[in-house]
């Protein structure tokens, strides 16, 4: 045939890879060979689906068929007969949990009914390793009209008409920030891409990397076209080698055809790009944090202003934007500010990457327009909380997030309603509770991860975090008081007053909004001394009921022979003894011990 | 790979390169025209490969952008391989028979692009509403 | 030449071919740790003489930054994810689980250096928490029963 008449898409999303995707892969590639179909059919290695709860997905167009949790053992039945009889194969189809019925076309699927793709446009349709697919998806194209058609001050104009807001956290405006930039005098200009992605639970700057890296360097390069600057730097974390991989191919795919460099399009503009490593530490997410690890320092924060516009990396003019957010600047430059402005909610225009985890059905990425309500995600998109349990909580925005509670599922959001509920967009982070997470220990989570990310510059958020999160050992292992939460108010308050950066400043989210939706729990644990989740193990006891049949399997299990009783007679545990540990409550096999 | 100069080399590659992704592309448009082969054993014995081949290479010349070629499996008329049904949203699936090379060609230029069925070749009686 | 100073001299090489020395500490940390996989005090000092700053600022950013190890691994590095995703699904426990079995804490190394147990921060993999990497290779949906299994393996 004169060309492939099918394209069998394998996932390789750090997800899917995880779950033997690349195995998938080669054994596609030898059998299609074995079957003399090589000529016919083509396998694309591309970026992730966002359904990662399914992997590893394998999606076969032209038929848009989606296979689900696919093994190299299906391989031989999906080359037998989907490619070459054209059959489904329906066990490894995607299956409604509701009606149990497959699935087979992937807009069929409802994880990806209310979804509308512009960030991840690319994700899973392209391979990220062949600049030839992006180009041939009008990849480049909003950089060529930029050179050849638009003014740098319309560049300008046209993502401030936009409305774009940054999509890593804070939600300034991109124009002004450009805007910035451009105004600022300088023989030398950067532009820096923040790909250190440290929020723990959010994947969607990887997933953009992994599956689309050239978009990002379009808009760099466009921005560099906009403010005056012939630089650009990815900082990216180290933890992220894929992406890291797939970004240095397209920098050298996008020289050799000379979309970077020097004369990009015979415009006379040249811009260059390098990758600068990270090294694990969430504080460089902070964009002068991140200049200082660039120049090699310790990343710690500096005083705002001066702006990265007015002295950012080697105190030139620089802008900082994330990733999520350069990937939304070619659709605006090549469909327009109007487009996006009719996408999302007045404030917000546009859509959000979210990545939904936790207690929930479907795990995964996904890109919604603003304005959705929480319900439609968790419910709709996200399937649903898992096992049927009571959903209790969601927590938005990372660290410097809250958590929001059910009664507000019903919220609209973008940047300002969940700023109004005490939460925040962050970089996008969703994670779902229910009625077995304990609020306080969440709490708890998060300010040991605080107190371990900040960096020590400044004392309320080395010493004052460090304060709240042994207030809140305090109050989990039972030893709480009631002053405890009032302390815990006022010095949360202090904190996000008198903190240098954002990372201090919105430390104590997390606290103040379990606080303000949670407060019955809290007193539980202070008054009561007792956690309702039953997740503060040393606020538990354990107690043998009637239902005992004496068979031993406890007393047995025990590992500190807290637990007597003879063959056949009601056991009991010494509290004095007992170190909570649950063995005897996981092994009873009559349910007979009682957690209290 | 030599260096793109302007805006207008650019381009050209786009629609050079446009063969490798369109059908993922196409794949995803839900108004797209899909042709069924069918690639069942007596299918491909009778010539199916050839058909779809030609019915690919047809859609490539005529640059259509919303028509799929897909695999399918036996539609039960081993009489008449190889079998081609149009699958247009909105509308009855319409069977034609014996489609060989230049009726491949036919249905592309007729049906396909100027909405013109093909009457001697469709499987059935009665004329489906079009 | 001795294991160590044929690293010290790939580091060298590495040192040399920079086209300049200002700024670069981050990307010679990363290569000085590829190379001897992890910071002795004698490679930050080598470091610091090369690129003609004090020591003491190597040892700033070595310690500032949770990638880099100032103490040996062991051959078999086992990471437990403490992001949220997995936080929520259980992950605690698994760190426990391998704490119990292996008798060392998280952020420590065997003695014999065969196990160091790390926690980290989220790889990106939330649809199978909780999730252990072991030397590279990820466990998705591990439950503390699996913990004796994924030893076995690399034993």
């Amino acid at each position: 045939m004169s060309k492939f008449r099918m394209h069998i898409l394998v996932c390789g999303g750090t997800g899917c890879m995880s779950s033997s995707s690349g195995e998938i892969f080669d054994v596609f590639e030898k059998e299609l060979s074995a079957n003399s179909l090589s000529n016919e059919v083509q396998v694309i290695k591309t970026g992730c689906f966002g359904f990662c709860e399914q992997g590893p997905i394998v999606k076969i167009y032209p038929d848009n068929v989606f296979y689900v949790q696919v093994k190299p053992a299906d391989v031989s039945r999906i080359i037998s007969e989907h490619v070459i009889k054209g059959r489904t194969v329906p066990d490894i189809l995607y299956k409604n949990p509701e009606s149990k019925e497959t699935v087979a076309e992937h807009r069929e699927i409802p994880f990806y009914h209310s979804q509308l793709r512009i960030a991840l446009r690319n994700c899973g349709l392209i391979n990220p390793e062949e600049i030839d697919d992006y180009i041939s998806v009008s990849g480049y194209e909003a950089l060529g009209k930029c050179l050849t058609e638009i003014s740098r001050e319309d560049v300008i104009s046209a993502v401030k008409a936009s409305g774009l807001r940054g999509r890593g956290g804070a939600g300034v405006s991109t124009g002004f920030k450009w805007e910035m930039a451009y105004k600022s005098q300088g023989d030398k200009k950067y532009v820096i891409c923040n790909a250190d992605e440290g929020d723990p639970g959010a994947f969607m700057d990887r997933s953009i990397l992994e599956g689309d890296p050239h978009s990002v360097l379009e808009a760099m390069a466009i921005c560099g076209y906009a403010i005056g600057a012939d630089e650009g730097v990815i900082y990216i974390r180290a933890e992220y080698p894929l992406a890291v991989e797939r970004l240095r191919i397209a920098i050298r795919q996008a020289e050799e055809y000379g979309l970077l460099g020097d004369d990009i399009l015979g415009s006379g503009f040249s811009f260059h790009i390098s990758l600068s490593l990270g090294a694990g530490a969430f504080v460089c997410g902070e964009e002068t944090a991140l200049m200082n690890s660039v120049q090699g320092m310790r990343g710690e924060p500096r005083m705002k202003p001066p702006f990265p516009a007015q002295a950012g990396l080697w105190h030139k003019p620089s802008n900082v934007n994330n990733v999520e957010t350069w990937a939304n600047i070619p659709p605006i430059i090549l469909k327009g500010a109007d487009w996006f402005k009719s996408i999302g909610t007045e404030k917000s225009p546009g859509t959000k990457v979210f990545a939904l985890a936790g207690q929930i059905n479907n795990v995964g990425l996904v890109e919604v327009p603003m304005g959705i309500k929480l319900r439609d995600i968790i419910y709709k998109v996200g399937g649903g909380v898992r096992g049927g349990k009571r959903f209790k909580a969601v927590q938005t925005g990372g660290p410097s997030g809250g958590c929001i509670p059910a009664e507000l599922l019903d919220l609209a959001i973008d940047y300002d309603s969940l700023q109004s509920v005490g939460s925040m967009m962050g970089s996008g982070g969703m994670i779902v509770m229910d009625e077995t997470d304990c609020m306080v220990n969440i709490a708890k989570y998060y300010l040991e991860f605080t107190v371990e990310e900040s960096c020590g510059k400044c004392t309320p958020c080395r010493i004052g975090n460090r304060r709240l999160l042994e207030i809140l050992e305090k109050i989990t292992s039972g030893q709480g008081t009631e002053d405890d939460l009032t302390e815990l108010k006022d010095l949360s308050a202090a904190i996000q007053d008198s903190s240098l950066c954002a990372l201090g400043q919105t430390a104590p989210n997390p606290v103040v909004s379990t606080m303000k939706y949670f407060w019955d729990e809290y007193i539980a644990h202070v008054r009561d001394k007792k956690c309702t989740a039953g997740k503060c193990t040393s606020m538990l006891t354990y107690k043998v009921t009637d239902k005992c049949i004496g068979c031993t399997i406890c007393a047995k299990n025990c590992p500190v022979n807290a637990i007597s009783g003879s063959l056949k007679s009601l056991h009991s545990i010494d509290p004095a003894k007992c170190v909570k540990c649950g063995v005897c409550f996981n092994k009873c096999p009559k349910q007979a011990i009682e957690r209290v | 790979m030599s260096k793109i100069k302007s805006l207008d080399e650019l381009k050209k590659i786009r629609e050079q390169s446009k063969g490798g992704t369109d059908i993922r592309v196409t794949g995803e448009n839900p108004d797209r025209v899909v042709l069924a082969v069918g690639m069942a054993t007596c299918g491909i014995a009778a010539g199916a490969r050839v058909t779809m081949s030609t019915l690919l290479d047809e859609i490539d010349k005529a640059g259509l952008d919303n028509v799929s070629v897909v695999a399918t499996g036996c539609l039960g008329f081993c009489y008449a391989e190889p079998l081609v049904e149009v699958r247009t949203p909105g509308r009855e699936p319409i069977r034609y028979a014996n489609v060989d090379a230049a009726r491949a060609k036919e249905i592309i230029d007729k049906h396909v692009k100027q909405g013109i069925l093909l009457d001697n070749a469709i499987i059935g009686k009665e004329v489906p509403r079009q | 030449m001795s294991e160590f100073s044929s690293q010290l001299s790939e580091l060298d090489a590495f040192i040399d071919g920079l086209d300049t020395l200002e700024g670069k500490l981050i990307v010679v940390l990363h290569k000085a740790q590829d190379v001897c996989g992890w910071l002795p005090a004698e490679v930050q000092n080598h470091i610091a003489h090369r690129l003609k700053v004090p020591a003491s600022k190597v040892y700033g950013v070595v310690t500032f930054y949770s990638f880099f190890n100032t103490k040996p691994k062991g051959r078999c590095k086992i990471s437990v994810c403490l992001g949220t995703a997995c936080f929520v699904r259980g992950a605690q426990g698994i760190a426990e689980e391998f704490e119990k079995r292996l008798n060392i804490k998280v952020g420590e190394t065997s003695g014999d250096k065969a196990y160091s147990l790390d926690s980290i921060r989220c790889v990106g993999a939330c649809g199978l928490a909780p999730v252990v990497s072991v030397n590279g290779k990820v466990y998705g949906r591990v439950a503390p029963a699996d913990v004796d299994g994924i030893l076995n393996e690399h034993k």
